[in-house]
């Protein structure tokens, strides 16, 4: 059931392309894929393990910078008189490596501060953004600073016998940014389903008998984080080398606040959930556009959320879930308070 | 009658700031034995639980388990060597199903690797399906069989008390620290749980216990330790304990032994 919906979901997406020839709103749907696969390694931390990363665009930025570096190449001097001279890469290699950077960075930051946690790890985060975004204006030598690294090339994919397929088109990208956010998906569920994910679960509901029954606290939170930045690595790569062009304006925080309000719309904790958050608030620009000026678009935004989160408190998914799992009488969630009235009526 | 020591707490003593919450304790726990640790509120039985199991560290003194000394381990470490505890208030993960309560529990034994945890080749799949089975069997052991798809924190006090039991075992321990475990159940719960200890013991496992119900603590221990203002003031089995003056004086005061 859940699988053929899923196929039924994916095999939708991929025939857009068929009838959607507007450009505008392609492209509109790949940054949208993009940014929800950014809401999805968020979701890992936020709706798994409770922790709520808000530097997550770090990751993004850094996953885009390194991958830009990487196919670009770069000149670099460093104190002591050292040169790092680095020859243009092709992108795909890029991509690798801009996984496994954001990866390494959200060990980093993970081991840091998830030994505080909750209001700490939310600190952190912001700091270890601001940061970066700091770096990446500064070291003008590396990053170009404000005026931006340009003409990053497309992403190419060596095919057998045909040569290399540059991915340049829409289309090409749309079916990229599909096949990644499909690859995303299906990795976080599988984790969460295992007991890595278990694991995940336990220490956010009761912390102290999770680790009583041997559950290590700092190790599964790292995994998390690691695999979460990795992801947004892999996002933030996509969008260089769709875009082409990018700046530090890349690390905005209000990009985080995107993928936040894309995970709680959605429903945090339910793998589906920043998928359909991140379809409404990012598409939601496209249609918003002839009607409204930009700033007033924000205040639109604000509004849809409140409105969500007032008739649907635990995201969209979840509470649709549950309104619709109810009346067919299966294992229904009870409701806790229905229970405890049952249990009075009973005899002692 | 000479069992091995399971358990040896030797010369532990903690303060907090200027409060010696315990002052030179000594105990040994042998293996199989149900040893039950009382005293009046604040004598430093918690505080002791939590030394043993790591949830803090003592400011002198050391503890052994089966030879292995456990200064410095992690609590989820001390799990592993298998001394597992269950706690007096949060004794379940509330949003979950007790079914899936139990999943996590299992979490020592459903360890595979992380790429095979995400490819999920068969030999994963076999431990998944061994997984769902122990809890569904963990879950009819202890009696909550028609609960299994119901949230924990929807449970009666009891019955959480049951599932946090389950979980404890889960982790397959080989020592059971049980923290004040029949608090909140009626005298039928009470006589079922007693059983259910036993049952753990029967399967060899050591049990440690905290608990202010008398007449269970009577019924079910093979020895008693009596701590009051953080030291231990007597030792001994059931009919010992009970005719202590000490023991009297302790939970009665001093004109009780004089009557």
């Amino acid at each position: 059931m859940r699988l053929t919906v899923s196929i039924l979901t994916v095999a939708a997406l991929a025939s857009v392309p068929l009838w959607l020839r507007d450009p505008y709103l392609m492209n509109a749907l790949i940054t949208t894929g993009i940014f929800i696969i950014g809401a999805m390694s968020l979701n890992l931390l936020l709706g798994f393990t409770g922790q709520l990363s808000l530097g997550h665009v770090a990751f993004f930025g850094i996953g885009a910078y390194v991958s830009a570096l990487t196919s670009l190449g770069f000149d670099v001097g460093l104190p002591g008189g050292f040169r790092i001279v680095h020859e243009p890469w092709p992108p795909i290699a890029g991509l690798g490596l801009a996984i496994v950077a954001a990866g390494l960075c959200g060990y980093f930051v993970g081991r840091l501060s998830f030994r505080v946690r909750g209001a700490y790890f939310v600190i952190v985060t912001i700091s270890f953004a601001e940061v970066v975004r700091l770096v990446a204006l500064n070291w003008v030598e590396l990053t170009q600073g404000p005026l931006a690294l340009n003409n990053i090339p497309s992403i190419a994919l060596p095919t057998p016998g045909l040569g290399e397929l540059v991915l340049r088109t829409k289309l090409h990208n749309y079916y990229l940014v599909l096949t990644v956010a499909v690859i995303s998906y299906v990795l976080i569920a599988r984790l969460v389903r295992s007991h890595y994910g278990r694991a995940m679960r336990g220490l956010m509901e009761n912390e102290t008998l999770a680790v009583s029954v041997g559950i290590d606290v700092t190790k599964t939170l790292t995994l998390a984080a690691v695999i979460s930045a990795g992801i947004a690595g892999a996002a933030g790569s996509l969008y260089a080398h769709y875009i082409r062009i990018i700046d530090p304006e890349v690390f905005a925080f209000i990009n985080t606040v995107t993928m936040v309000i894309m995970v709680v719309s959605g429903g945090k904790g339910s793998l589906a959930g920043p998928v359909v958050g991140g379809l409404i608030f990012g598409l939601m620009p496209v249609f918003l556009r002839p009607i409204m000026a930009p700033e007033a678009q924000w205040i639109a935004y604000g509004g849809v959320l409140i409105v969500i989160l007032f008739l649907l408190p635990r995201g969209i998914v979840p509470s649709l879930g549950q309104l619709l799992t109810k009346p067919r009488g299966r294992v229904t969630v009870p409701n806790v308070a229905a229970y405890s009235k049952r249990d009075a009526k009973e005899p002692a | 009658m000479a069992r091995p020591a399971a358990l040896k707490v030797e010369h532990v003593g903690i303060r907090f700031g200027g409060i010696v919450a315990l002052s030179d304790l000594n105990f040994i726990v042998d293996e199989g034995e149900i040893v039950s640790l009382i005293g009046p509120n604040g004598a430093g039985k918690t505080t002791a639980f939590n030394i043993v199991t790591g949830f803090l560290t003592p400011t002198h003194g050391s503890v052994n388990y089966r030879g292995t000394t456990l200064r410095g381990l992690k609590p989820h470490q001390i799990a592993d060597i298998g001394l597992v505890r269950t706690f007096q208030r949060t004794s379940v993960f509330p949003n979950d199903t007790v079914h899936d309560n139990l999943l996590i529990g299992l979490h020592r034994q459903s360890r595979v690797h992380l790429s095979e945890a995400i490819m999920g080749p068969p030999r994963a799949r076999r431990i998944e399906r061994k997984m769902h089975e122990q809890a569904r069997e963990l879950i009819e052991w202890v009696g909550l069989g028609r609960r299994i798809h119901d949230l924990a924190g929807s449970l009666s006090y009891g019955e959480q008390r049951l599932v946090g039991v389950a979980l404890a075992l889960a982790a397959n321990p080989s020592m059971l620290l049980l923290d004040e475990p029949v608090s909140g159940m009626n005298a039928s719960e009470t006589h079922n749980f007693i059983e259910l200890v036993r049952n753990i013991r029967d399967r060899g496992v050591t049990i440690l216990l905290v608990e202010h119900d008398m007449p269970m603590v009577m019924n079910i221990s093979d020895r008693i330790i009596v701590l009051n203002y953080g030291r231990i003031i007597a030792e001994g089995s059931p009919d010992v304990i009970r005719n202590d003056p000490a023991v009297i004086e302790a939970y009665l005061g001093r004109g009780a032994v004089r009557a």
